[in-house]
């Protein structure tokens, strides 16, 4: 599946990944060095990046914190069992309360109520206590169960990375 | 940390602008210089209060396969699963949650099939039932930690 438009389209934005996985020169003309590396003119990388960001390819050219040194060092995602016809509505209410990093509707399963999911993020238990609280409140009569599953230790984190070896495994 | 870096890493987790002169778009709206928010940022970096500058793509929209799963795993056996998991490269993510499914991760494949296949395997690998959970719907992502 690719949002791209055409197959050079496609080229590029691999190139693209594989110029900045590890991040952006901090150069004053940013542009110029990407322009050069991809060899197109400064005029078409920008355009490149525009059209890939508005297609949602690119979220955007941005810093990410390390969100412990900030501060933050609880999160928990939130699970809600809310009833189906109001999912469209509330799951964009929820998602867009600034507190709010990640939120998905995902399925119900015989030993899972929950269908939609909100991760949130602070500086203390109580923080994401009240950050419960509030999407609660939001969520109403149509919400008939929720829990907060909060984390204690990350057991892996290496992120996502682009198109990863298909591989097989035998036991 | 001084105000101008809380201001620079406030607005650099919004996005750089796409325009011609980025940095001097920036320094404007700051009240600073491209050279001194450049150097800052550089420095933000090398701390690690930052982990990385430049930009976010949403992989999953340029191929590949994905999923949320949950394995509910006894006490005892904890370190034992979650070192099974580890050695899987198609785990991407793994936390421990409190809760009777104590053990979230995610995959990452190139395709469903391999999502299919490798839930499949940590089932046999660990005796454990899974909980699968693709996302359906995504109503928002986009981490923001103003300071």
């Amino acid at each position: 599946m690719s949002v791209c438009t055409s197959r050079s389209e496609d080229t590029l934005a691999h190139r693209l990944i594989e110029l900045t996985q590890a991040g952006l020169p901090l150069l004053d003309d940013p542009w110029a060095w990407l322009a050069e590396q991809l060899d197109l003119s400064i005029e078409s990388t920008l355009d490149l990046l525009k059209r890939l960001q508005a297609e949602g390819a690119i979220r955007r050219i941005a810093a990410v914190p390390n969100h412990y040194r900030l501060g933050y060092r609880y999160n928990g995602m939130t699970v809600w069992d809310v009833r189906d016809t109001d999912m469209p509505r509330l799951g964009a209410l929820i998602g867009a309360q600034p507190f709010v990093s990640h939120c998905y509707r995902r399925p119900r399963r015989t030993a899972w109520r929950y269908n939609l999911f909100a991760m949130v993020h602070g500086r203390s238990r109580e923080e994401i206590d009240s950050y419960r609280e509030h999407l609660r409140y939001l969520l109403g009569d149509a919400c008939v169960a929720d829990e907060m599953l909060v984390s204690s230790r990350i057991l892996k984190k290496t992120g996502v990375r682009l198109m990863p070896l298909s591989s097989t495994h035998t036991l | 940390m001084d105000d101008l870096d809380r201001r620079l890493i406030n607005r650099l987790q919004l996005g750089l602008p796409l325009v011609r002169n980025p940095w001097q778009a920036l320094a404007s709206e700051l009240d600073s210089s491209s050279t001194e928010l450049l150097h800052r940022l550089h420095e933000l970096l090398c701390e690690g209060i930052l982990t990385r500058f430049g930009p976010m793509f949403d992989i999953e929209r340029l191929g590949g396969a994905f999923t949320l799963a949950a394995l509910a795993v006894p006490e005892e056996r904890f370190e034992e699963v979650a070192e099974q998991l580890h050695a899987l490269p198609e785990v991407a993510h793994n936390y421990r949650r409190e809760h009777a499914w104590n053990m979230w991760f995610v995959l990452a494949c190139a395709t469903e099939q391999d999502v299919t296949d490798t839930l499949q395997y940590i089932e046999t690998l660990t005796g454990l039932p899974l909980l699968n959970l693709p996302k359906e719907e995504t109503y928002h992502v986009g981490l923001y930690f103003p300071v």
